[in-house]
């Protein structure tokens, strides 16, 4: 799915007008957390494959290209083929680790 | 507004959930066979829940009106073991014949193993089989993109398939593509958290157009919401849609894909529910 310019049937000051005060809040509750992060008892996960992804996904969103949404899915996600040998673990993290 | 919940796995949930999509519209419901939380100790277990499904929720289902439909088969959670997976294949075909069984599902992948696309491949042949419907689980989070390509590949490579009679759920923005180009009908899942929200289904919806997409609450033992469909036709208001084109995604759409199956039918409004 690429930009699709003019598939919402409102405009961008209608959706700024409706909308605005919900984005806000994700944004700064993000803020928050990288905050809460730098503020932590012990730094003990700076690279962590999670954090990462997080700020991996905060320079596309800073930017002006389109599909933003994609890119970001993509970011969290492990871009492999191949059928793993045997079950690892039950669940998924949220998020690609190169290195596991 | 009447709706139909094609993903909704009601063993979970409240008498009250079921009221309440009642109050909110929903006319029926289908329940894929799903991991319960724990791997289940052995094959009585499987055809404990698999009775379940066919006699007492859609009993308690029709106490509010609401239809209940259901799909068979081991989820690919517990497909690691494959003795397993054998012993429940061999009872599926039975449950079959049940008249609120539309077919096989939510079959599919998990971590994306190959004992994983072993079982899936075993429940592709039981459905091919038998004539049958094909409901698809595609992975969570990280591993849904790779498992969505592995399982759309594999449907695509075999020539027994239409592709109009499988539904590959839990579609997200970066898998949609993939499913609907090959033909097949999928799900958006609108979960608060882990999967789509209202909002981003009407992005994927402004985008590709309404043609062979379903949402639906896919409420289950973790946090979801059974009023989920509802919340959506609330947002598709907000967004400026009309309920022409809201109706065609939370009732048509459900409507034409199931009624592939001859046992799939909405409640008749002028009596009771006889499922």
């Amino acid at each position: 799915m690429g930009a699709h310019t003019g598939t919402s049937p409102l405009t961008q000051r209608e959706l700024i007008d409706e909308y605005f005060m919900e984005e806000r809040v994700k944004v700064i509750d993000l803020a928050a957390f990288l905050d809460r992060l730098d503020r932590a008892r012990e730094l003990d996960a700076e690279n962590d494959f999670r954090l990462r992804s997080i700020r991996d996904a905060l320079a596309v969103l800073a930017g002006d290209e389109g599909g933003r949404v994609q890119r970001v899915q993509m970011i969290f996600s492990d871009p492999r083929s191949e059928l793993l040998e045997e079950l690892d673990q039950k669940g998924a993290k949220g998020a690609y680790d190169p290195e596991a | 507004m009447e709706y139909i919940d094609l993903h909704a796995h009601m063993v979970s949930r409240t008498t009250d959930d079921y009221r309440a999509m009642a109050m909110t519209g929903c006319v029926a419901v289908t329940e894929p066979a799903f991991w319960a939380g724990y791997d289940r100790p052995g094959v009585d277990a499987f055809r404990d829940y698999f009775s379940r499904l066919t006699d007492f929720e859609p009993k308690r289902a029709a106490t509010y009106g609401v239809a209940h439909f259901t799909w068979m088969c081991l989820n690919p959670k517990e497909a690691e073991d494959r003795e397993m997976t054998r012993r429940v294949l061999e009872i599926i075909p039975e449950f079959l014949e049940k008249p609120n069984v539309l077919g096989i599902g939510e079959i599919g992948l998990n971590r994306v193993t190959r004992n994983e696309l072993a079982g899936f491949n075993d429940h592709v042949d039981l459905a091919m089989e038998h004539d049958q419907l094909i409901h698809i689980h595609t992975p969570h989070l990280e591993d849904k993109w790779k498992g969505t390509k592995v399982i759309v590949e594999t449907l695509a490579d075999d020539p027994r398939i239409t592709p109009h009679r499988v539904m590959v759920d839990h579609a997200e923005e970066h898998t949609v593509d993939m499913i609907l180009d090959n033909g097949f009908w999928t799900g958006l899942t609108l979960y608060p958290i882990t999967k789509v929200t209202p909002g981003r289904a009407i992005d994927v919806i402004e985008i590709r157009g309404p043609e062979r997409i379903c949402v639906a609450a896919a409420c289950d033992w973790g946090e979801s919401r059974p009023t989920a469909v509802p919340e959506f036709i609330m947002e598709m208001r907000r967004r400026g849609h009309p309920d022409s084109l809201i109706r065609k995604v939370v009732y048509e759409n459900p409507l034409e894909f199931l009624s592939q199956s001859p046992k799939f039918h909405v409640p008749d409004r002028e009596g009771v529910v006889a499922v």
